[in-house]
């Protein structure tokens, strides 16, 4: 009998925790403009999300702080835990939505590519700040997907431009080898018709070592292959627990380290001072600023971090990927003050911050004004070029800290241009019927 | 097509022989660290009958209790001593709450109970350590962490690492270490009756209670060293969880009561999955090393369902 | 008192061997069907919808098809997730070649494919079980994965990788796709679940389900009694396979919209593995408790901190959560380990004595 009582116990709490939260609290404040952030703090990817999600919220945080929210009107700031899993993050979404959500930041190409159909639907626009489905960049198409500054296929013409660079000129890049080591994901598999297009071009071999999501700390095979294929270049496309595994594994094959690229996410302090002293001299691209010396990170410092209004570990601010998490809420942010400035509105909606973020023009003059002189390059965004600005800068680990090596370098837009709308077509063929552009331009 | 099965892949072999010797050094060290895993689910299998999938997760929870000691300013060596001590609560408490309540149920209630306990200790490490990669503390235990070369000939380059070298030895101690312990001691005697026949050793006085709890301590050693071991490799995270399913078709190989089992079946599927990826895995794609460790367990089962060192399985009505 | 049979005399075989011969079970079933087709249609929001009652029932759908193999058959399996995946990227691949045809009908029929190949993999069945057998699933999961990731023809060339439902309608409503409304999604869903819930339960109460559960409780003294372990344990296999397959293209074509080879993963597996073992191994209503119970716990616990207004992170959340489902299954599997399936019939009996307990 005891036995049965526990059971029934046990089966009421469940039941009642079950039934107690049936309907989500709607608890949205008229006067607020509620920004959920789809972030992960846990999971194999947690290792880089967490700056990701720290930076984002932070900055969004001082801003409420230091401005009263913008034009006045407080930012609601909710994070919901997606753990880089497609489905918790569509979960995240259904669950969000309903409150006046202005924008999704997905942080995961796989839940961005599952929020692409439902933005326009919804009419809530999709930030993919520099991941997600590269196409998108095409407004005509996408009118609801930003993805400024950068696709990855800019940043894939940039390695290859770089490369071309050391080399003396890209018609140097024939007969070379250039190893891609990528997780085998949407995202990492987003930049290879590019590389080929490009391969082809130039005439250099491309060869491909796909790192399973499961596998992301057990290389050793694919190490042992460009061992064996000595690839002139590495370029890495790695996210979360793959980005160190992957800086070890080089060093441990005694790859030359100047010769390895990866892109702006395995661009992480932590990824790379895994390698330890030999990882010295590996690049990464990156298109936010490092360091503490802005204002406005001064301000999140004084204002959140230290007023321990915030988990963010002090040490970890000025990282790249904390500051990267920055310029995404800066964007966000932005986006939302050309909304308040066209529509007249204090309380803006999801279809007025695409208004926004298809006008924003983050120029020097406006990054100066809000503390952030060279945090990043101006952005335009225009209706039919969704990805704003594009060039890149690389940096290189001097086995302490990130360190700038190169000046912004521009994409081949006319490479990737072409082949963006392309594709773009071919998504919109795919998945026919797709939604004409209805919305006007706002520009 | 025929040639690139049966003749190129040879060819290579021959062609780049320090690279061949290097994919077996590659094959033996990810032998020994299957095995060091399959290790814990033996021992437990064993005595209590149960297959423990929480094994893979108490690697990464060892691991991490020990970084996560010496990043809050523990030395290293005492944070190593304190893990110890974390492992035997922790396989205390596991005897005590899940294990003594379920006994006799049925196999596949014990299996979920340990899958449960996986959900469980994976919530309660991140809730504890947070969810980032944390990097062993390698160094600081005095383990080997640099690397040795031979060169020879033209551009022949074998490297070895000499934590791998480190993980090999410290796996054949711990091997032997057991295999005493199970042969000469009072409880390793213990054990084995337990193993034998649940009944009969309770009625000759062996409290399985007790024997479960050091069981479960001794996975729980096998666990920290695999924790080190592998954590020194790639970084200490929860990503490291997923690992744990390659010792199943080790122990398949090896059967699921034999210690030496478990090593000879480490080695086959580490030797088996380096050489088939690097020279048969780039025909269809690369990446076969995700199931190839299965489908060897696979067709061998059909041949032998008792694995190799298992005992013969004899069914009555 | 509430639930009494007595008195209720059957006098035909056929009312004898009805599905529900018990007129309080009829009644039952017919309040059930009345709140999923009309109320909660009439009355839930659009979350409710699409985050639990679509998704509650694509799992209880495969709940069904594990437990048919698991439960009914006694064959442990863990490439669940694998052969959902299977019946995913053949509804997909269908309706991409003839968008023209009525998508449910390729929903239905995708589970075909996964039928066959899980009947491939259980042929190992044969001569090996238990834990032994998991392993040849996991075999399965891994491999099947792997296909999803490299066969590209499978997700036709896409540059992601993943399969993305396009709009599809069926008698002019569309059914899937971004602009699906919920209730459409709804509505087809709990259809297909019900259809294939009781046509199941038809078969199991039928000799091919009696030579399953033969099977299950002694396989040698079954095969001495006539029946044929191969042709069984493939029945199971490919029927298991079949649901689990219509399961896993609901859950992409009314549910997620598009698919990643990591929607399908060892995690999913699991999942729907402790829906059945808690639900309870062998039932069909406990398939539906336990999809109930391990879908919507999360769902719940993420709202439960911010509706009393406690300020917790969301990553703490999702830890809470881990260990809670996590202690939950251990906590059931001690004090009931047949499931939530056997609470049921224990409050059947305590209605069927009330107010006298014995």
């Amino acid at each position: 009998m005891k036995h049965l009582k526990t059971l029934a116990l046990g089966t009421a709490v469940a039941l009642g925790v079950s039934l107690g939260g049936v309907t989500p609290q709607v608890a949205q404040a008229e006067d607020a403009n509620y920004v959920p952030l789809l972030t992960y703090r846990t999971g194999p990817f947690a290792g880089s999300g967490i700056h990701i999600a720290n930076g984002m919220a932070d900055y969004l945080h001082m801003l409420n702080e230091r401005d009263g929210g913008i034009g006045g009107v407080k930012l609601a700031i909710e994070e919901c835990e997606t753990g880089y899993n497609a489905q918790k993050g569509v979960e995240c979404y259904e669950a969000t939505k309903g409150k006046n959500a202005l924008v999704y930041n997905p942080y995961s190409t796989g839940i961005t590519l599952q929020l692409i159909p439902k933005a326009s639907v919804d009419k809530i626009p999709v930030l993919s700040m520099g991941y997600g489905l590269s196409a998108a960049a095409d407004g005509n198409t996408f009118p609801w997907v930003f993805n400024v500054p950068d696709t990855y296929w800019d940043g894939a013409s940039v390695v290859i431009k770089y490369i071309g660079q050391q080399e003396g000129g890209l018609e140097n890049l024939k007969g070379k080898k250039i190893g891609y080591i990528f997780l085998d994901a949407g995202y990492g598999r987003e930049p290879i018709p590019l590389l080929e297009q490009l391969a082809e071009k130039h005439g250099f071999e491309l060869l491909k070592y796909a790192v399973p999501g499961k596998e992301m700390q057990n290389q050793s095979s694919q190490w042992l292959n460009v061992r064996r294929d000595r690839p002139d270049y590495m370029i890495m496309w790695g996210w979360g627990a793959m980005n160190p595994t992957a800086i070890k594994e080089a060093v441990k094959i005694r790859y030359p380290m100047d010769k390895f690229i990866g892109v702006w996410w395995s661009a992480g302090e932590d990824d790379a001072a895994a390698g330890g002293a030999q990882a010295k001299g590996y690049k990464a691209l990156n298109f936010s600023g490092v360091g503490m010396d802005f204002p406005a990170l001064q301000d999140i410092k004084k204002l959140v971090v230290d007023a321990g209004k915030s988990p963010t570990d002090v040490e970890s601010m000025g990282g790249t990927l904390y500051n990267r998490g920055v310029l995404n809420s800066v964007i966000i942010a932005e986006g939302i003050r050309a909304a308040q400035e066209k529509t007249g509105k204090k309380v803006i909606t999801g279809e007025d911050m695409r208004i926004g973020l298809e006008s924003l023009n983050l120029d020097e003059a406006r990054l100066a004004e809000i503390g952030l002189a060279g945090f990043a390059h101006p952005m335009k965004v225009t209706c039919e070029d969704h990805s704003g600005s594009h060039p890149v800068f690389i940096q290189e680990w001097d086995g302490e800290k990130f360190v700038k090596v190169t000046d912004w370098i521009e994409p081949m837009t006319d490479t990737v241009r072409p082949l963006l709308e392309a594709a773009a077509k071919e998504y919109a063929e795919k998945n026919a019927p797709w939604p004409e552009r209805t919305e006007p331009c706002a520009n | 097509m025929l040639y690139d099965i049966f003749v190129d892949p040879f060819v290579q072999m021959y062609q780049m022989p320090d690279f061949f010797l290097q994919v077996l050094w590659e094959g033996f060290v990810a032998g020994i660290l299957y095995a060091l895993i399959a290790l814990g689910f033996v021992l437990i299998f064993k005595a209590s009958g149960v297959f423990n999938f929480a094994q893979g997760i108490m690697v990464v929870f060892a691991g991490l209790t020990l970084v996560g000691l010496h990043e809050n300013g523990v030395p290293a060596f005492v944070a190593l001593g304190l893990t110890i001590v974390v492992m035997g609560v922790l396989a205390y408490g596991i005897e005590r709450v899940v294990m003594r309540p379920l006994v006799n149920q049925p196999d596949i209630i014990l299996l979920m109970a340990t899958i449960g306990l996986t959900y469980f200790l994976i919530g309660f490490g991140e809730f504890i350590f947070g969810g980032e990669p944390k990097r062993m503390i390698a160094e600081e235990l005095w383990l080997p962490t640099g690397s040795t070369a031979f060169e020879f000939g033209e551009r022949g380059l074998v490297i070895l690492q000499h934590i791998d070298i480190a993980a090999a030895v410290i796996a054949i101690i711990m091997v032997a270490a057991l295999g005493i312990f199970f042969n000469k001691t009072r409880i390793g005697r213990a054990l084995r009756a337990v193993a034998d026949d649940h009944q009969a050793a309770l009625s000759v006085g062996i409290s399985l209670n007790q024997i479960w709890a050091i069981v479960w301590f001794a996975a729980g050693l096998v666990a920290l060293a695999t924790g080190i071991m592998w954590g020194a490799r790639s970084d200490v995270s929860f990503a490291l969880e997923i690992v744990a399913f390659k010792a199943l078709p080790v122990l398949i190989l090896g059967g699921f009561t034999s210690i030496p089992g478990a090593i000879i079946g480490g080695l086959i599927i580490g030797f088996g999955e380096k050489i088939g990826e690097l020279y048969w895995g780039g025909l269809v794609g690369g990446g076969i090393e995700s199931w190839l460790a299965y489908i060897i367990a696979l067709i061998f089962l059909l041949f032998r369902p008792q694995g190799l060192f298992g005992e013969k399985i004899i069914e009555r009505v | 008192m509430f639930y009494r049979e007595a008195g209720q005399f059957k006098t035909s075989y056929q009312s004898d061997q009805a599905m529900f011969p018990i007129l309080q079970d009829r009644i039952g079933m017919a309040v059930i069907l009345a709140v999923a087709f009309i109320v909660v249609p009439l009355t839930a929001n659009d979350f409710f919808l699409t985050s639990i009652m679509i998704p509650f029932l694509v799992f209880s759908l495969a709940a069904i098809g594990l437990n048919v193999l698991t439960g009914f058959c006694g064959q442990l399996s863990l490439g669940t997730g694998a052969f959902m995946g299977v019946g995913a990227y053949a509804a997909y691949k269908l309706t991409t070649i003839f968008p023209d045809v009525n998508v449910v009908l390729f929903v239905l029929i995708s589970g075909f494919f996964s039928a066959g190949i899980g009947a491939i993999f259980g042929l190992p069945s044969l001569r090996i079980k238990g834990l032994y057998l998991a392993v040849t699933t996991l075999a399965a999961q891994f491999f099947l994965e792997w296909c999803f990731i490299r066969i590209p023809w499978l997700y036709n060339d896409n540059a992601s990788g993943a399969i993305e439902v396009p709009k599809r309608e069926m008698f002019g409503v569309i059914v899937s796709g971004a602009e699906a409304t919920p209730l459409a999604r709804y509505f087809v869903v709990l259809g297909i679940t019900v259809f294939i819930a009781f046509l199941i339960a038809n078969v199991l109460r039928g000799r091919i389900g009696r030579s399953w559960m033969m099977i299950r409780d002694m396989d040698i003294a079954a095969e001495l009694m006539g029946i044929r372990p191969l042709q069984t344990k493939l029945m199971a296999f490919a029927v298991s396979s079949y649901i689990c397959g219509v399961a896993g293209a609901m859950m992409v074509f009314f549910w997620l919209n598009a698919a990643e080879p990591s929607s399908y993963s060892i995690n999913l597996s699991f999942q729907i593995l402790f829906m059945v073992i808690l639900g309870g191994l062998g039932s069909l209503s406990g398939a539906f408790l336990g999809a109930a119970f391990i879908w919507i716990l999360p769902v719940m616990l993420k709202f439960i901190p911010s509706a009393i207004g406690l300020e917790i992170g969301a990553e703490t959340v999702e830890h809470l959560t881990f260990m809670v489902v996590g202690g939950l299954i251990i906590f059931f599997l001690i004090v009931e380990p047949h499931g939530f399936a056997r609470l049921w019939q224990i409050a059947k009996q305590k209605l069927r004595v009330w107010p006298f307990p014995y």
